[in-house]
């Protein structure tokens, strides 16, 4: 079902598919419209129903990007892999839903840090990511991310040496990102699954780190 | 308008125990399943219907379902739960099988004549589809 929903392939024969339009399924297209009568006719808030939405924004989805960040910390040959061409090496682990034809991982080093913005587009890779955060859409945090990242991520309560250099990624209809954060001392020896509980959604996006200091069960 | 409280979510997952919950509550498998509970929310906070009558809507479509063959293993349920909203806002006379049908082809529209990477919105023209 997942898969089918971010089915961006232009030769399956939808009823009117257009060489470079957007793609809902059906079960997205009834929510839309289904949303907007209900909004037209007061029913609803959508304001409202975003704050519902983002009570559970971390509630949303599988967790993959945690399980490729975890599997690249653990396995040399696929993160060598993985920063080669991430779509590829993600479709080699088989278990996942498609996660789109261009996606790239870029790794934080103790010399560069990512951070990556993103217009909520259609294909938003919310299976890799989860649901971004409500700030992640707002154009505040675009505009503000490419002129003061350090800025930003002092907001988050991220610091980075100033030796670190910042690089901002804006994800496009071609090319979406992912960060992969460095992996936290004191995690030797942990298995993938205790990994994969410490990568977080900002970590991801590149305004979090992985919760380093909560030891996984 | 006002914000629902999040209590309401709470009361959604005592009245309605089947809904797929971790130790903290509801859990969705796709966005557009968090945005039907949320709906469906706002709906109850309005007083379009009560829990029980919306147990009992979910529940005839989940036999539905099921006579029909479905598997019941929980990854359709709130395909289950949206049949059941579009059931109750046809039957409260909010909005009728063909005004969603309408809209629903609008909004294809929308997504067909939006460019890949842009945010998918609904113009007045999209209405005037092809059919």
């Amino acid at each position: 079902m997942a898969g089918k929903d971010h089915d961006h392939h232009h030769d399956h024969g939808h009823r009117h598919d257009h060489d470079h339009g957007s793609e809902l399924s059906e079960t997205q297209l009834r929510v839309r419209a289904l949303e907007t009568i209900l909004t037209e006719k007061g029913y609803v808030d959508p304001a409202a129903l975003d704050a519902i939405v983002e009570a559970y924004e971390t509630k949303i989805g599988p967790r993959n990007g945690a399980r490729v960040v975890a599997k690249a910390w653990t396995d040399p040959a696929f993160k060598k892999a993985l920063l080669e061409n991430a779509s590829k090496a993600i479709e080699t682990l088989g278990h996942f839903s498609r996660v789109g034809d261009h996606l790239v991982a870029v790794e934080n080093t103790p010399k560069t840090h990512n951070i990556i913005v993103c217009t909520l587009c259609s294909c938003y890779p919310w299976e890799m990511l989860g649901l971004p955060p409500v700030w992640y859409k707002a154009s505040p945090y675009r505009s503000r991310a490419v002129k003061d990242p350090r800025g930003v991520l002092a907001d988050f309560g991220v610091e980075v040496s100033k030796d670190t250099e910042i690089r901002v990624w804006d994800s496009t209809a071609e090319t979406r990102f992912l960060v992969l954060p460095m992996r936290p001392e004191g995690t030797e020896g942990w298995s993938e699954d205790q990994l994969t509980e410490i990568v977080t959604r900002d970590s991801m996006i590149g305004t979090g780190l992985p919760k380093a200091d909560e030891k996984a069960s | 308008m006002t914000s629902i409280d999040p209590a309401a979510a709470q009361s959604a997952t005592q009245a309605i125990p089947s809904i797929p919950c971790d130790s903290e509550g509801p859990v969705f498998r796709e966005p557009w399943e968090a945005q039907a509970f949320a709906m469906t929310l706002a709906l109850y906070d309005r007083g379009l219907f009560t829990w029980p009558e919306w147990a009992e809507t979910l529940s005839a479509e989940i036999k539905r379902a099921q006579a029909a063959g479905d598997p019941d293993t929980g990854e359709t349920y709130y395909r289950h739960w949206l049949n059941a909203l579009e059931r109750l806002v046809s039957d409260k006379g909010v909005a009728d099988a063909k005004t969603l049908k309408r809209y629903f082809h609008a909004w294809d529209n929308a997504a067909d004549r939006t460019p890949h990477g842009k945010p998918i919105e609904l113009q007045p023209h999209d209405f005037h589809d092809h059919d």
